[in-house]
Formats: C-alpha cells, sequence, structure tokens
C-alpha cells in the first residue's frame, strides 16, 4: 500500500492507511462513519453525495481520496459551528426546502459552493448552479428561497 | 383507495397479534397512562375491512399513545416518515386533541416491535383514516386524566380544565395538576369503549396552523438516519449477482477471481448469489469480477411493441361505474369523439435507493429497512429465514423517498438471507440500475373513450374503458347521463405474461392516467363546442365541491375565457383522488422548433377537508406538480427483451429545477367535513394540464405520456 493520505475534514486532521483510488463517498460513509453524505446514483448524476474540498462542491462518488491528500473536505456534518447552523442550513429550515431529506446535504454543499462564488446570484443563476442537483420530492421551488435567503443573510460574508 | 386497491398490493395475511412481546414491551416502559385503540372500535371500514379479509377482527390495537410520568406524550405508529410529513401533523393532531403543547410529543414510527399494526403508509390514508384513530386515543387519554384529576383534587370533573398539559379547576387556577403528576406511580392500560368524545373543531388552535417541519434540524444537518446509513459492529456489506434481463436464466458462474480479493466472502444459498466484504466498494469490486453467463430471452417485447403485446393480452376486468344507457346516449349525441390515450412505465427513482440493515442472531432478528410497510417486510422476512414473525423486528429509520415503490422489501429479505447465512450484520444497498431493474413500474396503460356531446353543449354519453392502469380515478364526475366505466383489470397489475416486469403502485396509482385521458377528452369536447374549457366544464359539473375546486383556481389565476387554442398556453384539469377535490390551471409555453415544454405557473385549488398542517399540504401540492411534470414531459422506462435499459438518471430524466414554475396552491376553508388524502392529489392533474396547454399554445393534441419533444413535433406537423 501507498503512503498514508492526509486531509482535513470537518477541520479535523486525519491519516488513512487506504488504497487512495477508492471514491472519497465511500471513505466517508464506511471508514469515517459520516453518513450525512448520500449515495444516490454513482455516476455524478444526482448530486446528494456532494461535499465541499477546499470550498468547492464536488461529487464524492467520482472523486478518489487521494485528490483530497493536503486538502480541506468539508461535509455536511462539519457545517454546523458549535451548536450553530450555517446560515444556509436555517435558510432550509426556514423555508421548509425539503421533504424525505435525502438530497438534503447536497442541496446545500452545492448551494455553499454556488454563494462562494456568487455571494448574489440571481433567481436564474441559482437555477443554473442548482441544475444537476436532483430532488425527486419536489422541494425545488423552496430551496431556490431558501439559497435566495442564504444569500441574503450572508451578504457575502462566508 | 379502497379495497380491491388494497388487495392488489399484494400484501400477505397479517400474522402480527404477539401478545408476549407486546407485554414484554409494555414492561419496559414503566410507568404512565396508555391508551389503546382498535380499529374494531371506530368505523374505520378500509383498513378494518382488509383485515378482517386478512383472517378475523385483530386483537392487537391500531393507535397507541402513553403519557409518562414526566408529562411527555408519545404516539407510537405504524406509518412512516418519507416525506409527506406525518412527523409533524400527527404529534400536531395529538397536542390538539390532547390540550398539551407540542414540544412535549413524541412520536415513534414504523417499528414492528414497539408500534401498533399498520397495514402500511401509502394511498394518502395516514391523516384520513390513522388520524381518527389517534384524535380517539388523546380524547380517551383526556378522559383518564379528568378522572384522576377529579380524585386528586377532590374537584367535580365538570369544573375541571384541561390545557397545556395541566388540568385545572377553572374557578381556582391554582387547584391543579400537571399530566406527569397525574400519571406518577401509575400504570393505567385503556382501551377505548364506545365512541370518543371529541374536541369542537371550531376550538381549535393547533391544527389548521401552518407548522415547519420538525425532523428539519436532523435533515439539514446530516443527522437524520436512513437504512442505509445504520452501522453495526462487524457488518459487511453486499453486492449481489443480478441477471441481465428479467427472465434471463444463470447458466454458470465463476466467483474465483472475486474469492482472490482479500476480505471477501461469497454467499450462494439458492437464488442469491452476493459477494460481501467490510467495505461497499471493494464488494462492488468484487461482483465486477464475477463472471457469469446467463440464457437470455428473446420475448421481441419493447417500449414501442409494448401497446400492441398489451392489448393482445385482453384482461378482464370490471365496471367500475355505470348509469344511463349508452344507446341512449348515441341518439342524442349530435358528436361523437373516440380516442385512445397512451401512457408508458414510469419508475419511482426515489432518490434513496432500497436499503436494508440486517442482523440475523440466533432465532432473533432485527432489520432497519427502507421500507413503506415494516409489518409486510417484518412477515416476508420471517417466511424467507424461518423465524416466527415475533421474532424479528423491523425498524424504519427515516425513508428517503417512497411514491409507492418501498412497498416491496426485497432488499430487506436479501439483507436477512445474508446475515442469517455468514452470522453478521449484513447491509444490502442497491445501485442505481438495480433500482431501477427491480423497481415495481406504474404500468404502461391503455384509454379508450368513447364520448358525445348534444347540440347545447351538455355530454350525453361517456364510454370509458381502462386497461392496465386500475380503476382508481377512472370513474368521471362529471354530469353525464349515459356512462359507463369498465376498469380491465381493476388493480395496477396485470395478468401473467402481460407486463415484462414488475409493476406497482406509483403516487396515486392508476389515477395519473385516468385523469390524463378524461380530461384530454374533456377538453376536445369543449373545443368542438366552440366553448371556452373552465366554462365546458362548470357547465357539465353538478358536484358542488368540485365546482368550488375549479371556480377557486379560476379565480386565482385570472382565468378569462376563451375559445382554444387560444394561443395563450393554458390548461385546465379537474380531478379526484384519495377523497380530495382537486382542480388545477396552469400558463406553458412551447418551443415549436424544438418540441420542449416550459410550465411557467400552476395554481392548483384543493378542498381536503379539515387541513391539519397547511403548510405540510401546500409542499405535497409543490411536489406533486413538480414530479408530475416528469411523467406528463420525459419519464419513460425504456427496455427490450427484457432488459431495462434505462440505469441511471443520464437516460431516464427527472424534473430539474430549470423546469418548476411557480406554483400558487388555494386550499379552501372546509374544516367541518373530516380531512383527506394530500400527498397524491394534485399530481393527478400534472398529464392534463400540460396536454391542454401544448394545445391552447399550439393546436396540437397530444395522445401519448410522457410528452416528449419528438411526439410534440409530430403532433405539431399534424396542426
Amino acid at each position: 500500500m501507498a503512503d498514508p493520505i492526509s486531509f482535513k475534514l470537518n477541520d479535523k486532521p486525519v491519516r488513512l492507511n487506504i488504497d487512495g483510488d477508492r471514491a472519497l463517498l465511500w471513505v466517508l460513509r464506511a471508514d469515517m462513519g459520516l453518513t450525512g453524505t448520500k449515495f444516490g446514483c454513482g455516476e455524478g448524476h444526482c448530486g446528494v453525495c456532494t461535499v465541499l474540498v477546499d470550498g468547492v462542491a464536488v461529487r464524492s462518488c467520482l472523486h478518489q481520496v487521494k485528490d483530497v491528500t493536503g486538502k480541506e473536505v468539508v461535509t455536511i456534518e462539519g457545517l454546523e459551528k458549535d451548536g450553530k447552523l450555517h446560515p444556509i442550513q436555517k435558510a432550509f429550515l426556514a423555508n421548509d426546502a425539503l421533504q424525505c431529506g435525502f438530497c438534503t446535504p447536497g442541496m446545500i454543499l452545492t448551494a455553499f459552493g454556488l454563494l462562494r462564488e456568487n455571494p448574489s446570484p440571481t433567481r436564474e443563476q441559482i437555477i443554473r448552479g442548482m441544475e444537476q442537483s436532483l430532488c425527486r420530492c419536489g422541494a425545488h421551488t423552496r430551496i431556490i428561497d431558501a439559497i435566495q435567503t442564504a444569500a441574503a443573510e450572508m451578504k457575502g460574508v462566508r | 383507495m379502497n379495497t380491491e386497491e388494497y388487495l392488489a398490493l399484494d400484501f400477505k395475511d397479517n400474522m402480527v397479534l404477539h401478545p408476549e412481546s407486546r407485554r414484554e414491551f409494555l414492561k419496559r416502559l414503566g410507568g404512565g397512562i396508555f391508551i389503546f385503540v382498535s380499529l374494531g372500535d371506530l368505523a374505520l371500514a378500509q383498513e378494518a375491512g382488509r383485515q378482517r379479509r386478512g383472517g378475523g377482527t385483530p386483537a392487537d390495537f391500531n393507535a397507541f399513545l402513553r403519557i409518562g410520568e414526566d408529562g411527555r406524550v408519545t404516539c407510537f405508529t405504524g406509518k412512516i416518515e418519507m416525506g409527506q410529513g406525518p412527523i409533524t401533523s400527527l404529534p400536531q393532531m395529538l397536542a390538539e386533541e390532547l390540550e398539551v403543547p407540542l414540544d412535549s410529543v413524541d412520536i415513534v414510527m414504523g417499528d414492528t416491535d414497539r408500534c401498533p399494526w399498520d397495514m402500511g403508509t401509502f394511498g394518502s390514508m395516514t391523516t384520513r383514516s390513522f388520524g381518527p384513530a389517534l384524535l380517539a386515543a388523546a380524547a380517551e387519554a383526556r378522559t383518564v386524566l379528568m378522572e384522576l384529576a377529579a380524585q386528586a383534587l377532590q374537584v367535580p370533573q365538570e369544573w375541571l380544565v384541561a390545557k397545556d398539559g395541566l388540568i385545572f379547576d377553572g374557578r381556582n387556577k391554582d387547584v391543579r395538576r400537571t399530566y406527569g403528576e397525574l400519571a406518577k406511580g401509575k400504570k393505567i392500560e385503556r382501551h377505548l369503549q364506545g365512541k370518543p368524545s371529541l374536541k369542537d373543531v371550531a376550538k381549535y388552535s393547533v391544527v389548521g396552523k401552518p407548522l415547519g417541519r420538525r425532523d428539519g434540524r436532523d435533515k439539514v444537518t446530516g443527522k437524520a438516519q436512513y437504512a442505509g446509513d445504520v452501522r453495526e459492529p462487524g457488518m459487511l456489506y453486499a453486492k449481489l449477482l443480478r441477471p441481465p434481463a428479467h427472465g434471463a436464466k444463470l447458466k454458470n458462474v465463476d466467483t474465483a477471481p472475486a474469492k482472490a480479493i482479500a476480505g471477501v466472502q461469497v454467499v450462494q444459498d439458492g437464488d442469491l448469489m452476493a459477494v460481501l466484504h467490510e467495505l461497499p466498494d471493494v464488494a462492488e469490486l468484487a461482483l465486477a469480477k464475477v463472471k457469469a453467463e446467463f440464457d437470455l430471452p428473446a420475448t421481441g417485447v419493447d417500449d414501442k411493441t409494448i401497446f400492441d403485446h398489451l392489448l393482445k393480452t385482453n384482461p378482464q376486468g370490471r365496471a367500475v361505474a355505470e348509469g344511463g344507457d349508452l344507446a341512449e346516449g348515441r341518439k342524442l349525441a349530435s358528436k361523437t369523439f373516440e380516442q385512445t390515450y397512451l401512457n408508458s412505465y414510469v419508475a419511482h427513482a426515489a432518490m434513496e435507493t432500497h436499503s436494508a440493515l440486517a442482523k440475523v442472531e440466533g432465532d432473533k432478528a432485527t432489520i432497519w429497512a427502507s421500507t413503506q410497510n415494516p409489518f409486510g417486510a417484518q412477515n416476508e422476512i420471517a417466511q424467507a429465514i424461518g423465524l416466527p414473525a415475533q421474532n424479528v423486528r423491523v425498524i424504519t429509520p427515516f425513508v428517503g423517498g417512497g411514491f409507492g415503490g418501498k412497498t416491496r422489501n426485497t432488499q430487506a429479505v436479501e439483507a436477512a438471507r445474508l446475515s442469517k447465512a455468514v452470522g453478521k450484520p449484513v447491509q444490502v444497498v442497491w445501485s442505481r440500475a438495480e433500482e431501477f431493474f427491480y423497481d415495481t413500474f406504474r404500468p404502461a396503460a391503455i384509454v379508450k373513450i368513447s364520448s358525445g356531446i348534444d347540440g347545447g353543449g351538455k355530454v350525453v354519453l361517456w364510454d370509458y374503458d381502462v386497461l392496465y392502469a386500475g380503476e382508481r380515478g377512472a370513474a368521471q364526475f362529471y354530469a353525464i347521463p349515459n356512462h359507463r366505466t369498465t376498469a380491465r383489470p381493476s388493480g395496477w397489475q396485470g395478468p401473467p405474461g402481460s407486463h415484462p416486469f414488475a409493476t406497482g403502485a406509483w403516487r396515486a396509482p392508476g389515477n395519473n392516467t385516468n385523469t390524463f385521458a378524461r380530461e384530454s377528452q374533456i377538453d376536445i369536447m369543449a373545443v368542438a363546442t366552440g366553448m371556452d374549457p373552465v366554462e365546458f366544464r362548470l357547465k357539465n359539473l353538478s358536484d358542488l365541491r368540485m365546482i368550488r375546486v375549479l371556480k377557486a383556481a379560476a379565480e386565482r389565476f385570472g382565468w378569462t375565457p376563451a375559445k382554444p387554442p387560444s394561443k395563450r398556453g393554458y390548461g385546465v384539469a379537474c380531478g379526484m383522488d384519495a377523497g380530495t377535490w382537486v382542480a388545477m390551471i396552469i400558463e406553458a409555453e412551447v418551443d415549436a422548433k424544438k418540441g420542449t415544454v416550459q410550465v411557467k405557473r400552476v395554481v392548483c385549488a384543493q378542498d381536503m377537508g379539515l387541513v391539519v398542517n397547511p403548510e405540510g399540504a401546500k409542499m405535497q401540492v409543490e411536489g406533486c406538480a413538480t414530479m408530475g411534470m416528469g411523467y406528463a414531459l420525459t419519464e419513460e422506462v425504456h427496455f427490450k427483451d427484457g432488459r431495462v435499459l434505462d440505469t441511471n438518471f443520464d437516460t431516464y430524466e427527472l424534473p430539474r429545477f430549470s423546469w418548476v414554475p411557480k406554483i400558487e396552491t388555494v386550499l379552501i376553508d372546509a374544516k367541518d367535513s373530516p380531512s383527506q388524502g394530500g400527498g397524491e392529489p394534485a399530481i393527478i392533474l400534472m398529464g392534463a394540464v400540460i396536454a391542454n396547454a401544448i394545445y391552447d399554445r399550439t393546436g396540437a393534441r397530444l395522445f401519448q405520456l410522457p410528452m416528449t419533444p419528438e411526439r410534440i413535433l409530430a403532433a405539431i406537423q399534424k396542426v
């Protein structure tokens, strides 16, 4: 086996002696017990496995764990700080922007990546940014509203 | 949902009476006040009717709640939470009837050891069928508390007031006891006798208030657990060998390359062949190394030839509704219309694939499953692994979407069989391809309608024949003097030799097909009379609640009469589902070059009786409108010779953010009528409103769902 893989996971350093070719998704879910990151399609079509790598939303099912070496990975479990929800989480709650909740972690982190790149998106920009994330329950309108709420609350502050 | 439809769900008889384990359970719960309600106590004909067919009235109870010594109230229900919201609305009902603050109510759902038997969560039954049982239990609990308080406070009951978890003397509020104090040191079990005396709806203060989701916080933080998230020490992940096509037979298999991977275990148990590993991705890798050869069927049936194939099978059915005389109708008609409507197979495609973790130890088994019917799963598993049902405990964590697709529990049975075989906990999480392959699709269906109008624009003839969609939503509700509706077969599972794979209930089963056909046909007749389609409907309706929702939708939409095609892209439809009256009007844009449709605005008016949580009800309408655009525009399972060609979301297209219109919901104030279903009704209209809007915009009539760009362009060509 190659060298251990080191990266920061939800603000804590980790060092793993694992096969670096493995998908980040399964390392998070099975090895690290971080099950907030969901499996939905395994081919990058749905977005429920989205996590942040250095602040960028990526699909963990297509991301090899060796590619996060030296980087910062944030999963949905790492978004809440000291018992305080992130404004995007709060906005999802306030807008009831979820039903079954299975796509929610991926939606929130995709929104995080979107707002990082564009802190004041228009409705159309939000739609474009979220287009590749699937929700089967049909919470879309509320998710768009939630991202607008969060953007207003964050006002560019992350 | 009627009894026939329940039966069509193919449930095994329920052997769910386990008085021993129940007694154990009650012992473990400690002190408090326990209230039981059996459906036999209440006139809840539908579920009770099904139970009797399953072999006698159950001695088991159906609703159960506890008031603990700490004053907390717990509701135990066999219903499950899959996004539709009972985790919020049931405590809301309980808090109202029992006079406790909402935040002192806990709810335990879908655990076969702890919750009363339940048939399953489908058919929009939770509020309208389980709700009354829960209210009755709460009313009975209040009665018990009043008796206890009268004794403890030495105050006659008629002077006592219950409010906010307290009972006090109406003349002196300081003379009081909390529910917790009253329950302390007690072990009272009460079975509801006779009719409960329920709170006057006019005095409701909790029910009817819009409430946010109670599971929201867990779901935005990743804490909410689904079946695939449960972990047990020593567990293995399993991947199963699957045939490439339905009807394929395994010829030979070589598992040696898989076994060569360190830590891989191979299990062959009858028809089951699986590779297991302590890491899910390694199990998947190992499965890819298994070499298997199959004999493949050549049925010649694919998604194009399926309708001919289905017509050849010619299923038997029955008359669902009849009135007047069809021959007389034909005589009265000045114009007749013969049309055939088609729709394709549609997948449930919940974002969570079927998942389960099973722990079989000796003669006991615990299974965490993504299921809409934990008690059905319990029986299926018990049979498969040879244990008595009471030794099998099914726990249902949050379910990541069901829509009818999680009423089959194959994955839970697989996990249990494998756990038994290896003596360790085993998790099975289906891949997306497995999910598409083993889904119980909404059946492809055919509707033939022969209808006629007289010179005054009254519909005088309606001869309706639905094949394969089933009878839900088939019967028309217009004031048509001569009509007949036949459903062949009456449910959504076709006779042997018809469908090339499993079919089942898909959100408002049958009704999507039936409403598409009926409301398209109504529009065609409106056009022929030269009337506005809203006006034409109102002229032919006598059902006051339908008239009310249609008028409410038209008013909110700002409808102005015009003869289609008005070029405005407006579409209207009415329907009934799960006891609810629903009408919808939309505005859509059609790209006549590309054949694509953009729905711009949806107005939906719904009369669902007393609304428990208006916010939850609105969410369901929005979900229905959004999800429904999929079956209307893109969703269609492609297949050939038993192979399901769609294996992921690249070819099977779900609605996306860019599709979503502005959605406005009008909830009719109908406090005096019992609560009806809300999770399904609005979805039934999506096919028809879009078809009618396309016609209104372009003059092109679509007769087949989904209305793909190809079909829309073909229809425009014919104009």
